[in-house]
């Protein structure tokens, strides 16, 4: 023994083999079906804006650390999926620098100011796009119809032309046409929209395969939809074109479920999902936007402490003070 | 029906097969035993013997102190040559009876069969024996078995449950033992269950041990004793969870199994019991896993307690390759050694060796609010909260968010993806806490 090396650490002495890089590439892995999609409906400037993205998540990342004199963590992923995230809330039609801006402001003051990974309150994703929203409004929501569309508005698509389906819906076009909508068109993600959230179809792959590798919890998910779902019905409006026009999608299953923006009990994950679906639905009933997924979820990000603080669970055999 | 089981937990892969079919085989009692006098929890036991003399085989070489403590016996026979501190698996020098074995195994006379009829014996009795047997908890905390037996007025125990869940990855000790000895368990359960006035016994094994449950359901047969599969998940073994899986009783937290009219014992604890009843040999050898995938020939063994682990680690073939750690117990709750001059004590109930790529030095990092630990924590608490407030020495905080429950399963740790040391923490918070309250009180 006296020339061997053993190492002596505290129990447990075995780890469960998913790691936080581990997590985050998974992650990255999932939204790739909905890149891919972006490519083959918006063409190639759709891959431009995702690489120009990364690539300033990246170096703000490691431009932040390098000033802080902090250890260098791009492997993790994480700013790589922010990178990517972002860039999937964006319509097809930026120029360059709104990615890099936006890529810019999400990680320096959506993450890095906070301390890094683990420690920011807000999704940084979405504090960029609101960001860029805020900053950069109508470059934020000049629309362009994948080509290969137009079939389904027909020569109205002129009259409408740029706005998204729920544009189209906040703008009263579905009042006055007797239109019926091409969900499956939807759902493949033949429509205008942001780069990465046309397509439920390629969202929903990646969201099973986090959903299967337990990577992430369907409370959330579930909830937020299903909120979403039960408002636009009771409101008298179609559902399902809620649910597939629009970021809903992305943002329930890709955004709500960040790790360390949202609860991470159980009661508030489920309180979470509902709060963002009441939200959205409130936001594109009545708000000046068409779309609300982003700001709902940054609104419950801002809550989720007290979330978490308000739905402890009960402990095994938990004994309540005096009696 | 839906196995019975308990909530959340993990599922860490097993590595069972490496032994769980391989007969136990006894090693050749050793040229020497080192007897540390804390075998268990509670006083250390008191030499009734002097450097020099001659010893039998069972003889009891040690007194009981106190209320929490058992009588340690001779585990060979032959000449005590040191009774000095030696390494001790607690990392600090304990002092230890040395016997020096003389190859005879020549039985003290006090060994010999009890005559108890397990139907008809009285409690007072069979604790008596418990203490003389020097009978402590197996599975591995070594409490000392009689003491659990002792009635409290106001509490009457209704069930016995003897454990036989063996959760713990790669350990087989238990599972051989019911497979090879079904009579003699539920020998010693009889006798427990007189012992405590319960009206029912349960055996609670899990799933992945059919052959330990075909055979003590046989072995059950026309006594008040129910064998009961349970869901393959750790940590089913742990106390307050199989009482829950069993029964569907929750022991509040703070108080004992009895609380809810419960006793939970080890197999081998039920199994030591009969052995001491039947033959008179008190608790001198136990059955231990030498696993892992740094030995070279893995093995269930019945040794003599006192046996170094180099003489079980020779018997087994030595290493396989460069050992990355050692590990006394199981791989979730085990302890990690760095030497081989450690006795196998009453509560050993295993050695594992793991290679140095099982090993992987890594580095915690940032929690990330994943909240897996807390879909595995089995007492539903928070543990990313807790790491936070232990981190940050906020104990009031984590007693709060009840630290002191944290049974130190190891679930949180084992699923942390940041791999932060969250068990250890709360470990250390705990002894923080408990020694400012006994400060205060």
């Amino acid at each position: 023994m006296s020339d061997t090396k053993v190492l002596v650490s505290a129990p447990p002495h075995i780890q469960s083999e998913l790691g936080t890089k581990h997590i985050m590439w998974m992650v990255a892995a999932a939204l790739t079906p909905a890149a891919v999609a972006s490519l083959l409906f918006f063409g190639w400037w759709a891959l431009g804006i995702i690489v120009i993205s990364i690539f300033f998540a990246l170096l703000t990342e490691t431009l932040c650390e390098l000033m802080m004199k902090r250890p260098l963590t791009i492997s993790d992923g994480s700013a790589f999926v922010t990178g990517l995230l972002l860039a999937l809330t964006l319509p097809p039609t930026v120029p360059w620098w709104i990615p890099a801006l936006g890529s810019v402001f999400a990680i320096a003051v959506g993450k890095q100011v906070f301390g890094g990974l683990g420690h920011n309150l807000f999704n940084p994703a979405l504090i960029g796009r609101a960001f860029l929203v805020l900053s950069w409004p109508l470059l934020m929501t000049t629309w362009q119809w994948p080509p290969s569309s137009l079939s389904w508005a027909g020569t109205q698509m002129d009259a409408v032309s740029g706005a998204t389906a729920l544009g189209l819906l906040k703008g009263g076009f579905f009042s006055n046409n007797s239109l019926s909508l091409p969900y499956l068109q939807m759902f493949y993600g033949n429509i205008s929209g942001s780069l990465g959230e046309t397509s439920g179809l390629a969202l929903l792959l990646g969201a099973v395969f986090l959903l299967v590798y337990k990577i992430i919890d369907w409370r959330i998910p579930v909830t937020y939809l299903g909120t979403v779902l039960v408002l636009t019905t009771l409101r008298g409006q179609d559902p399902l074109f809620h649910l597939l026009a629009g970021g809903l999608i992305l943002g329930a299953f890709f955004m709500a479920t960040d790790y360390v923006t949202t609860p991470v009990t159980p009661g508030g994950r489920v309180l979470f999902g509902i709060g963002c679906g009441l939200l959205t639905a409130l936001i594109r009933r009545f708000g000046a936007y068409p779309e609300g997924v982003c700001y709902s979820i940054l609104i419950m990000n801002a809550i989720t402490p007290l979330l978490d603080r308000l739905t402890v669970p009960k402990r095994f055999g938990e004994v309540k003070k005096d009696g | 029906m839906a196995l019975k089981t308990f909530r959340k937990g993990i599922h860490p892969p097993g590595h069972k097969s490496l032994t769980s079919s391989l007969p136990v085989e006894i090693l050749p009692p050793p040229r020497q035993v080192v007897l540390p006098l804390s075998q268990h929890i509670g006083a250390p036991a008191e030499p009734l013997v002097s450097v020099g003399d001659q010893v039998l085989l069972g003889q009891k070489i040690a007194e009981a102190q106190g209320m929490v403590s058992v009588p340690l016996h001779a585990s060979v026979a032959g000449k005590i040559i040191a009774i000095e501190p030696r390494p001790h698996v607690s990392g600090k020098m304990v002092t230890a009876i040395v016997i020096e074995n003389n190859g005879i195994d020549e039985l003290a006379p006090e060994v010999s069969p009890r005559h108890l009829d397990p139907e008809k014996a009285k409690s007072d009795e069979v604790r008596e024996i418990m203490k003389d047997a020097g009978l402590v908890g197996m599975g591995g905390a070594a409490f000392p078995t009689h003491v659990k037996y002792n009635p409290s007025p106001d509490q009457s125990i209704d069930y016995v449950i003897l454990n036989g869940a063996e959760c713990e990855p790669f350990l087989t000790c238990d599972h051989r033992l019911m497979v090879e000895k079904p009579d003699r368990i539920v020998f010693g359960l009889r006798v427990m269950l007189r012992a405590a006035g319960a009206s029912k016994g349960y055996i609670v094994i899990e799933e992945n041990k059919p052959d330990a449950i075909t055979v003590l359901n046989r072995a059950v047969q026309g006594y008040p004793i129910e064998v009961v599969p349970v869901k393959a998940k750790y940590p089913q073994g742990e106390e307050r969870m199989i009482i829950y899986a069993a029964t569907k009783r929750v022991v509040p937290a703070g108080a004992l199994p009895a609380a809810v009219g419960v006793i939970v014992n080890n197999v081998a604890t039920a199994a030591a019991l009969a052995e001491f009843i039947q033959s008179g040999r008190p608790l001198i050898s136990r059955i231990i896993t030498v696993t892992g995938h740094g030995i070279q020939h893995p093995k269930n063994l019945e040794v003599r307690i006192g046996t170094l682990l180099e003489d079980v680690l020779d018997y087994c073939g030595g290493f396989k390759g460069n050992p990355g750690r050692i590990i006394l117990g199981g791989p979730m709750t085990g302890s990690a050694q760095y030497r081989l001059d450690l006795p196998i004590m009453k509560g050993t109930s295993g050695i594992l060796v793991q290679t140095e790529a099982e090993t992987p030095k890594t580095a915690p990092s940032v929690c990330i609010r994943c909240g897996k630990c807390v879909d595995a924590c089995p007492f539903n608490l928070l543990p990313n909260f807790l790491g936070l407030y232990c981190e940050h020495d906020q104990i009031d905080k984590a007693e709060a968010y009840g630290v002191l429950d944290c049974r130190e399963c190891g679930s949180c740790a084992y699923v942390c993806p940041a791999r932060r040391p969250l068990t250890q923490m709360f470990k250390n918070t705990k002894n923080k806490l408990i020694a400012a309250k006994r400060k205060t009180s």
